[in-house]
């Protein structure tokens, strides 16, 4: 693997050899002294084009605990507002000795684009409405580690899943991992003509909450036109939205999860976001293992390339 | 005093239907026969020869992007790809909408006096949908094809007013189809790949409900209606019954939509990157059908110049529209089987009638204009570097097969393919 660039084409092989790895680097995170020395001397660079505040962190968090250096990008107070084209930002961080490029951007397909110009590995840190699959590989090493497995289990994706990059990616992941994945949305917030994707589909929540082990819930997307083909919110808490009363009609075993940031009182009740059966901040902890788990394993081939 | 050329040996289009003969070119067409003789000689055998292409779409950037490209290199693409006259789209900056600015453009290609340079007008001022271009004073420099091309004319009382303008008159608006609100700012079709990419996308309706309401003015108004760049199977079957009907309707068709589907966006290649968006097989192929049955009158390019710089962004940043002139004949004949008097009805005589040009897309015979073309249908070549100023192309690199080895224009030899 010399990029990770989306779920579609991942093995469930690769993937459990970075949950496997993720749940090491876990062990590390509880340490006394949560760092180990696999990346020193290596630059990851955090080029976020896209405002984020969670992924970006992560991932710092993730480069440091391996003691790699890190160099930050932001579209703000870059050249970029001086019209410099992506390819030139690219190669610039290449030439200042980044050797591992993670990528944001609110266009699909930006970092493979960003793959095709630059020698170093490149991490997809959410591309548009397309991929994001550190965040499908947090979400599976959650599920994991809370069920022990993602086989047999039937999660439910909710919400604006037309505009989500998470859907996209954690269905892919957690298909590969031997999930069964319903999306359940209006038909507008749904993508069209997915018929070949491995999913089931609904547009009633109710219809399919009580045989669900999973519930994901989804923001609506108001910066990607999310916000705009259905009639209001009121009435999509009311179809849709995680209230206190379809939580109370979950299985007791089932819990429920959300990428963040969360729009409490809409997709998910407060009550519900702060539940116990609520894996929202295991999320979180996750993603600093799994981030670790990538960069570890695509840092180890620029180790390799370069002479000590 | 032109020198005089004979184009040896090849497949001439003539009145009387192709025959094998030489043809010796001048002013005009001196001579069609054997035993003719001249200082230069292009060995035409194994050739097709008829008049000179004729593109109804291409933007020359002319005045205001010239690092694009400009009339001068763009000329020189047209005529490496076997062309002797092109229609300049108008969303140059300043738009063409007024007569001085379609005269320099006009100008511009008499002196590079590489093809014949047409300049269509806008048919709003600054191409803003809001109110008439200068329709007369278009109209006084020869101007006789309008669009808004790049965008549509969304405000349908608009386009009424345009064509009760210009019906009795003649005068041809040309429609960029795109509805506004279903297009939502979409980079790509919108079908199973764009949902997979997450990408915003255009879906065929965006198009196809702007023809048909263009279709009841045209019912309305009686004005003649040319449909630019027709991508998708239900646009086609709109113009075949608008035919049907006797509507005075034409419509054109790009080499690039007659060639790939959406998939290759996957890609994520800015070369792939055209509005209308590449569709689906089943939008192809009705493409095809529709220009080797004649429902789609002309092969068009929309040659679109971008420079380098300007694809080196992600796909959804990338600006609209790729090259097309310099292989365009290969494109066509890799796509559709053409016979030659076909061929060049479609990129030539019917694009000509369209755009009203009297020097242009006439069989070769004694008297004829020296404005021809010589293609080897069978010619392997690879695509690109083009002299186009800008290269963004789909096919660069591209093992290629036909290809106009000699364009002729105004009498003047404008492009030969030496062989090697």
């Amino acid at each position: 693997m010399r990029h990770l660039l989306t779920t579609e084409s991942l093995t469930r092989a690769e993937i459990e050899e970075l949950l496997d790895l993720a749940d090491e680097f876990t062990d590390v995170l509880g340490r006394e002294i949560p760092k180990v020395p696999a990346l020193r001397g290596l630059t990851v660079g955090t080029l976020f084009f896209e405002p984020s505040t969670r992924t970006r962190l992560s991932f710092e968090r993730a480069a440091k605990a391996l003691s790699a250096d890190v160099m930050s990008f932001s579209p703000s107070t870059s050249s970029l507002s001086k019209g410099e084209s992506l390819k030139d930002t690219v190669l610039t961080l290449q030439a200042m000795g980044c050797d591992l490029m993670v990528v944001r951007h609110k266009a699909t397909g930006a970092p493979w684009r960003v793959a095709e110009w630059t020698d170093c590995p490149v991490v997809n840190g959410g591309d548009g409405a397309h991929q994001h699959p550190t965040q499908a590989l947090l979400d599976s090493l959650t599920v994991r580690r809370h069920f022990g497995k993602l086989d047999g289990l039937h999660i439910a994706i909710v919400g604006d899943i037309r505009h989500s990059r998470v859907a996209r990616s954690d269905l892919f992941a957690m298909s590969t991992l031997g999930a069964r994945v319903t999306m359940v949305a209006p038909p507008t917030l749904l993508p069209l003509d997915i018929d070949d994707w491995p999913c089931d589909v609904s547009f009633e929540l109710d219809d399919v909450l009580g045989g669900m082990d999973v519930v994901y819930l989804l923001r609506i997307q108001a910066e990607r036109g999310g916000a705009t083909v259905f009639p209001s919110l009121p009435e999509y808490v009311q179809r849709f939205g995680m209230t206190r009363a379809r939580f109370d009609r979950l299985s007791p075993e089932a819990v429920v999860m959300h990428p963040g940031p969360m729009n409490r009182g809409v997709e998910i009740a407060p009550e519900v976001a702060d539940h116990p059966r609520s894996l929202v901040l295991d999320q979180v902890r996750a993603g600093v293992a799994v981030r670790m788990a990538v960069l570890f394993r695509l840092g180890q081939a620029v180790r390799t390339e370069v002479p000590s | 005093m032109t020198a005089e050329i004979l184009l040896k040996g090849g497949s001439v289009l003539t009145p009387h239907g192709v025959l094998e003969t030489d043809v010796l070119v001048g002013d005009k067409v001196l001579a069609v026969g054997e035993g003719l003789v001249a200082d230069h000689v292009i060995d035409a055998s194994g050739c097709w020869i008829g008049p000179g292409l004729v593109d109804l779409h291409v933007h020359l950037r002319e005045p205001g992007q010239e690092w694009k490209e400009d009339v001068g290199s763009g000329s020189a693409a047209a005529a490496a790809g076997g062309f002797t006259a092109i229609l300049a789209m108008p969303n140059t900056e300043p738009a063409i909408d007024s007569g001085h600015l379609a005269r320099f453009v006009a100008d511009r290609g008499v002196t590079t006096g590489l093809v014949q340079v047409v300049p269509v007008g806008a048919l709003t001022l600054g191409r803003e949908g809001a109110q008439l271009s200068h329709l007369d004073d278009l109209w006084a420099a020869g101007v006789r094809v309008f669009s808004d091309d790049g965008d549509s004319v969304a405000d349908a009382g608009l386009l009424r007013s345009a064509m009760e303008y210009l019906a009795h008159r003649g005068g041809v608006v040309a429609q960029h189809a795109e509805d506004p609100g279903l297009a939502r700012g979409g980079h790509m079709h919108e079908g199973a790949v764009s949902s997979r990419l997450g990408m915003r996308a255009l879906p065929a309706v965006a198009e196809e409900v702007v023809v048909a309401r263009d279709l009841a003015l045209v019912k309305l108004t009686g004005c003649r209606y040319h449909v630019q760049h027709v991508s998708t199977r239900g646009t086609v079957e709109l113009v075949r019954a608008a035919k049907a009907e006797g509507l005075a309707v034409t419509a054109e068709v790009a080499p690039h939509h007659l060639t790939f589907t959406d998939e290759r966006v996957l890609s994520m290649d800015p070369d792939y990157k055209m509005y209308p968006p590449l569709r689906t097989g089943a939008d192809v192929d009705a493409l095809r059908s529709a220009l080797e049955d004649g429902t789609i009158d002309a092969v068009a390019t929309d040659h679109a110049p971008h420079a380098a710089a300007e694809g080196e962004v992600p796909f959804e940043e990338a600006p609209r529209g790729v090259i097309g002139l310099e292989t365009a004949v290969a494109a066509v004949m890799m796509a559709v089987e053409l016979d030659q008097s076909t061929f060049f009805d479609r990129l030539s005589i019917a694009p000509a009638r369209i755009a009203g040009l009297t020097e242009q897309g006439l069989p070769v015979e004694v008297g004829s204009p020296a404005n021809l073309v010589v293609i080897d249908p069978g010619m392997e070549w690879t695509a690109g570097p083009f002299v186009s100023r800008s290269q963004n192309s789909p096919w660069k690199g591209q093992q290629m097969r036909g290809r106009a080895i000699a364009t002729i224009h105004a009498g003047r030899l404008t492009h030969e393919v030496v062989a090697v």
